[in-house]
C-alpha cells in the first residue's frame, strides 16, 4: 500500500493482487507445506481481506499468492461464472492484478471455485483453488480445535465412521451429500469443502494441483497432482454418487451435475448443467437437450 | 425455450449505485462532514477504532460515514485497510500510570491520591430525551469545568498531574497479584500469525481488545449472574491520553509518536491463596482505544474468568471456555460467516433435495409393503 | 490370582497437589491380571484423583504408573507417546464413569456407541460392526431392538450397562470404574453389580473400582485399599479388611456404614 495526498484525504493504492509481497511469501510457504503433507491443514496467518469472511477470503488469498501476471483466471460459484459472488471475486482480481480472465475451463490456468469441480477434466498446468468455509472434517463431531488437532495427529478417525454408521442405521444410507469426507494419500481425513459428493471422484488422481483456502479459520491444505483421494465408506456400503434421471435439458449431457430450475408454480421443473461453461461449450458444439434452442 | 439468468455483473453495479444514493440520502441536505462525525459521534468513532484495531480518528470517521452508521461494517472497512499497512516495529508498552487522566473512578476506595474525577460520562444523567438537541441546539452544557491542562484533543478537561493506579497502591502492600513483568519478548501478534489454543496472556488480551463489545458485555454479565462468579470490584477505570513511545533500532533512542486515548479497567477479584501464595486479590484487565468503559469493564470480567486454570479454579461456565470465547468474539469474522448464508447454495441444496426425495420414496414403499 | 503371576499395573509413590490442596500423597499399589481392587474412602479422600492418576488422565506431581503391555514388558506409562497411550486406552483399557453422559455419546445410537471402538481400531464392515454390537447389547441385557435408539431414551441402569458394553467390546484387560452404581436405585444397583461380577469373571478382567459404598467393595472386589486425606491408610484382602479392620478410621467407616 502506498498513500499520496490528493485533495483532502490521501489516495490509497494497493500492491499487485492486493496483498503485499511479504504476505504472499508467507502464504506460499504455507501452500508448499500443504503440498508436502497432503490433506494436512496448515495454519497460516490469514489476512483481513476487503471482502467478508465466509465469502471466499481464503480462496482469494491462495489465488493472490499463486497468481502471476501471465495467468488466466476463471472464477466460479455453484459451477457458474456469472453468479454474483464469482463476478465480485473476478472483478477484484481484474482491478487489483489486471490479469486476464476467462469463463472457459480449458483456457484458464488458475480456477477459483466455490462448491463445484468443473466437469471438463483438468490438466497438469492448471491449479484449482477451493473456497473453504469450515476446513475441519471433524468439527461437527468435535468442535474443539485442541481436540481435533490431536485426533488428526494420531489418525484417530473412528468418530468419523461413527457418523457414517449412524447415517446407515437411521436412514439406510450414508446421508452426507456434500462436504463428504475423504482420506488423502492414505493418511489425513480431509473436508473437500462443500462440493457435492458427486464431484469427489474428480479429486482422485487429478493431474491438476488442488489448493484449499479457509480465511476465517486460517487454514490452507492441498492435494498434489496424482494423489490418491478416497471417499470414506464401509466395505458393505460403498461410496456412491448420485445419478440424475434425465440428461441436461439444454445440452443433453448425461453424467454431469444438474441444477433443478423451477419453471412455474404448477410443478414445472427442468434440470440443467450447473457447470455453465461445460453446458455452453456443448451447445456450441451442436449438442441439444429437450428444451434447448 | 429456457434461458438461464445472467447479468450478475450489471446487477451488482446497479445495487452499488443504489447503495451510494441511499448513503447520500436527501440531496437537499448538506453531506455530513468527517469533522462532524469525529467531533459529535465520538463514541461511535472510538468503537470503530477499538474493534478495528487502528487508531486513526479521520479514517474511522470516514468508515462510519461510508458504512451509513453500521458500526460493524465500519470496523470491517478499517480492518481491511489496516491489514495492508506495513509493520515498523512494536511500541513500548503503554504506561497508563502516566496517563493524562480525563476521567477516573474507583469503586474500592472513597478517596485516593489524585481523587475521583467524573469527567465526561453518561453516569447519573437522567435518561430523558433532550428535545432541545433535536432542534439543533447544544443541550445543557453549563456546569463548572475542573482544571484543564494539556486538553489539546477536544474540550475535555484533564487532571493536571499523573495519578497512581489503584492496583499499584494495593500492590505496595502485596495485597494484589503483581502485574506480570515485561519479559522484553516480542508479543504474539494475532493479526500476523495463526492462533493455536491454549493461548498466552498477550494473545488473550489482544483478542479480547478487538472483540465485539456486545458479545463481551453478555459474557461479562453472565459471570455476574453466577456463571463463573469472580466477586469483582472496579479497582479503577481511567480514561485519558497516553503517550506512544517507539524505540527506533537504527537510532538507538526513543521517540514519542504522539498520544492515543484509551480506557483502562482494572477489576479486583477475590482469591483465597494457595500453599505458595498468601491470600491476595487477583485482577482482570481491560484496555480499549477511545472512551469505551462498557467494553473495558466487560473485557476485564471475561479476562478474569478465562484465568481459571492458572488460579486453580473450577471450570463451570461458558465465559471460562477459552477456545469458545476467543474464537467467537471477532464480529468481522462472525458477521461474514453468518451473512455468507445469503450466498447461493444451489448445488448442495440440490444434493439434499435428491436424497430427501429418494428417502421419502423408500419410506412410502415401506409403508405400502407394511400395509399389504 | 497366584503368587507367581506378575502384576498388570504398578503405581509407585504417586502424589498430586492442586496448588495448596493435596489430592493424593505417596500412593503405591499393584493390580494383578483378573483381580478386582476396590479403592474406598469418603468424598474428598483422594480416591477419584488416584483413579485419574492411574488411568493417566492426570499427570502426577511425583511418582509413576507402569503397565504390562501385551508384549509382557512392564512399561512406565509416562514414557509412552500420546498415540501409544491413546491406543492403549481405547483397546486394552476401559473406563466406566459414574455419570454415563460422560462415558457415552448421548446423541449417538446404542449400536454406534458400542461400535465406536471397533471402528477406531479399523473395522470397516457395517454388517460385522452391527453384529458385534448386537452381541454385546445382549451380554449387558439390552434388547436387540433398542440398537438404533440413543441413550437419552434409556433409563439410568440401561445407560450404565451400555457404557460397560461400549468399553468391553475390544476385550480390554483392565477396566477403571468410578462409582459405577452411584445415583442408581437400590434394586437397579443390585442387578448392575451382578452383571459386572459375571462379566468380570467370564472375561478375567482386572478392575480398579472407586466407591464410597463398602457393600459394593464387598460384593465385587478381591482386595481393597482405604484412603483418607490423600493417603492409603489400610490395604488387604477385602473380607479381611471389612471383617477385621486394623485402622481406627477404617473401623469407624465399617461400623458406621456397614451392615453387610
Amino acid at each position: 500500500m502506498s498513500a499520496s495526498d490528493v485533495g483532502g484525504m490521501p489516495q490509497i493504492t494497493y500492491n499487485f493482487a492486493y496483498l503485499d509481497e511479504q504476505t504472499k511469501r508467507m502464504i506460499r510457504r504455507a501452500i508448499l507445506k500443504a503440498i508436502a503433507v497432503p490433506g494436512y491443514q496448515v495454519p497460516f496467518a490469514a489476512r483481513e481481506m476487503p471482502m467478508p469472511y465466509g465469502w471466499g477470503t481464503g480462496g482469494v488469498q491462495v489465488t493472490a499468492a499463486v497468481l502471476g501476471r501471465d495467468d488466466v483466471l476463471k472464477v466460479i460459484d455453484q459451477g457458474a461464472d456469472d453468479t454474483t459472488n464469482a463476478v465480485a471475486i473476478r472483478g477484484f482480481f481484474e482491478k487489483t492484478a489486471r490479469v486476464a480472465t476467462t469463463t472457459s475451463t480449458t483456457e484458464a490456468t488458475v480456477i477459483q471455485t466455490r462448491h463445484r469441480i468443473p466437469e471438463t477434466k483438468l490438466r497438469e498446468d492448471q491449479i484449482l483453488v477451493y473456497q473453504v468455509p469450515i476446513p475441519e472434517p471433524l468439527r461437527f463431531l468435535e468442535p474443539r480445535e485442541t481436540e481435533t488437532r490431536q485426533l488428526h495427529a494420531l489418525a484417530e478417525y473412528g468418530l468419523m465412521h461413527v457418523k457414517l454408521y449412524e447415517d446407515i442405521a437411521r436412514h439406510g444410507h450414508i446421508a452426507t451429500t456434500y462436504a463428504y469426507p475423504v482420506e488423502v494419500a492414505g493418511r489425513y481425513v480431509m473436508d473437500p469443502s462443500p462440493i457435492p459428493k458427486f464431484d469427489n471422484p474428480k479429486m482422485d488422481d487429478s493431474p491438476a494441483l488442488q489448493l484449499f483456502g479457509a480465511g476465517r479459520e486460517k487454514r490452507i491444505y492441498a492435494i498434489p497432482p496424482h494423489t490418491k483421494v478416497r471417499s470414506l465408506d464401509f466395505e458393505d456400503h460403498p461410496f456412491k454418487v448420485q445419478r440424475f434421471a434425465k440428461p441436461c435439458a439444454l445440452c443433453g449431457a448425461t453424467g454431469a451435475y444438474l441444477d433443478e430450475v423451477i419453471l412455474d408454480d404448477k410443478g414445472g421443473r427442468m434440470f440443467v448443467c450447473s457447470d455453465t461453461d461445460f453446458c455452453n461449450t456443448r451447445q456450441e458444439e451442436g449438442h441439444r437437450g429437450e428444451m434447448g434452442a | 425455450m429456457y434461458v438461464a439468468a445472467k447479468g450478475g455483473e450489471k446487477a451488482i453495479r446497479n445495487a452499488h449505485a443504489l447503495l451510494a444514493k441511499r448513503r447520500r440520502g436527501n440531496e437537499n441536505l448538506p453531506s455530513i462532514g468527517l469533522d462532524q462525525i469525529a467531533a459529535q459521534l465520538t463514541l461511535a468513532v472510538d468503537r470503530v477504532m477499538a474493534e478495528g484495531s487502528l487508531y486513526d480518528i479521520e479514517l474511522a470517521s470516514l468508515a462510519v460515514k461510508q458504512a451509513r452508521g453500521d458500526l460493524i461494517e465500519a470496523i470491517f472497512l478499517i480492518r481491511a485497510f489496516r491489514t495492508t499497512l506495513p509493520r515498523f516495529g512494536n511500541a513500548q508498552p503503554l504506561d497508563t500510570s502516566r496517563m493524562l487522566v480525563r476521567r477516573r473512578v474507583s469503586a474500592t476506595f472513597k478517596d485516593l491520591p489524585g481523587g475521583q474525577l467524573l469527567g465526561p460520562t453518561f453516569d447519573y444523567t437522567h435518561r430523558l430525551l433532550d428535545t432541545a438537541l433535536g432542534g439543533g441546539e447544544n443541550g445543557d452544557i453549563s456546569g463548572d469545568s475542573p482544571v484543564a491542562s494539556g486538553g489539546d484533543i477536544g474540550d475535555i478537561p484533564a487532571a493536571p498531574v499523573a495519578m497512581p493506579r489503584v492496583t499499584d497502591l494495593l500492590g505496595q502492600e502485596g495485597l494484589i497479584e503483581a502485574s506480570p513483568a515485561d519479559d522484553g519478548a516480542e508479543p504474539f501478534d494475532i493479526t500476523r500469525a495463526p492462533v493455536a489454543y491454549p493461548v498466552d496472556r498477550a494473545t488473550r488480551l489482544q483478542t479480547l481488545a478487538r472483540g465485539d463489545e456486545g458479545y463481551l458485555l453478555a459474557l461479562g454479565y453472565s459471570t455476574q449472574r453466577g456463571y463463573a462468579r469472580s466477586h469483582p470490584f472496579v479497582g479503577e477505570i481511567r480514561f485519558g491520553d497516553v503517550e506512544v513511545i517507539f524505540e527506533v533500532p537504527e537510532l538507538g533512542f526513543e521517540v514519542s509518536l504522539g498520544t492515543v486515548q484509551v480506557t483502562e479497567c482494572q477489576m479486583v477479584n477475590q482469591f483465597k491463596g494457595s500453599a505458595e501464595v498468601p491470600p491476595q486479590f487477583t485482577r482482570g484487565y481491560g484496555l480499549v482505544f477511545g472512551q469505551c468503559e462498557r467494553k473495558a469493564m466487560s473485557m476485564a470480567l471475561v479476562e478474569r474468568a478465562l484465568r481459571w486454570k492458572e488460579l486453580g479454579e473450577e471450570q463451570s461456565a461458558p465465559a471460562q471456555d477459552e477456545e469458545f470465547v476467543l474464537s467467537h468474539c471477532d464480529n468481522v469474522q462472525a458477521t461474514g460467516f453468518v451473512e455468507h448464508l445469503k450466498l447461493p447454495h444451489y448445488v448442495d441444496f440440490q444434493a439434499e433435495l435428491d436424497l430427501v426425495r429418494r428417502m421419502r420414496a423408500e419410506h412410502e414403499a415401506e409403508m405400502k409393503e407394511a400395509a399389504e | 490370582m497366584t503368587a507367581t503371576e506378575q502384576p498388570l499395573l504398578v503405581a509407585e509413590g504417586l502424589s498430586k497437589n492442586y496448588g495448596a490442596r493435596i489430592g493424593c500423597r505417596d500412593v503405591s499399589l499393584e493390580v494383578y491380571p483378573g483381580e478386582v481392587l476396590a479403592v474406598v474412602g469418603e468424598s474428598g479422600s483422594g480416591k477419584s484423583t488416584l483413579l485419574s492418576l492411574l488411568s493417566t488422565e492426570l499427570a502426577p506431581t511425583s511418582g509413576r504408573v507402569s503397565y504390562r503391555l501385551r508384549d509382557g514388558a512392564l512399561t512406565d506409562l509416562a514414557s509412552l507417546g500420546a498415540a501409544e497411550r491413546r491406543l492403549l486406552m481405547r483397546t486394552d483399557w476401559g473406563f466406566v464413569r459414574q455419570n454415563p453422559a460422560e462415558g457415552l455419546r448421548m446423541a449417538v445410537s446404542a449400536g454406534g456407541n458400542v461400535g465406536e471402538r471397533l471402528m477406531a481400531v479399523g473395522w470397516r464392515h457395517y454388517g460385522n460392526i452391527r453384529e458385534e454390537a448386537l452381541d454385546w447389547l445382549g451380554r449387558v441385557e439390552i434388547a436387540g431392538d433398542r440398537i438404533d435408539d440413543d441413550p437419552r431414551a434409556f433409563s439410568g441402569g440401561m445407560r450404565q450397562r451400555l457404557q460397560i458394553a461400549r468399553n468391553l467390546v475390544t476385550r480390554p484387560r483392565l477396566v477403571f470404574m468410578d462409582e459405577p452404581t452411584g445415583g442408581l436405585d437400590v434394586s437397579v444397583q443390585a442387578r448392575l453389580l451382578d452383571l459386572i461380577r459375571g462379566l468380570v469373571t467370564d472375561l478375567g478382567l482386572a478392575v480398579i473400582i472407586v466407591t464410597h459404598d463398602l457393600a459394593v467393595a464387598r460384593l465385587l472386589s478381591h482386595r481393597m485399599v482405604v484412603m483418607r486425606q490423600g493417603r492409603v491408610i489400610e490395604t488387604g484382602i477385602t473380607d479381611q479388611v471389612l471383617d477385621d479392620p486394623r485402622e481406627p478410621y477404617t473401623q469407624l467407616l465399617v461400623s458406621s456404614v456397614l451392615a453387610v
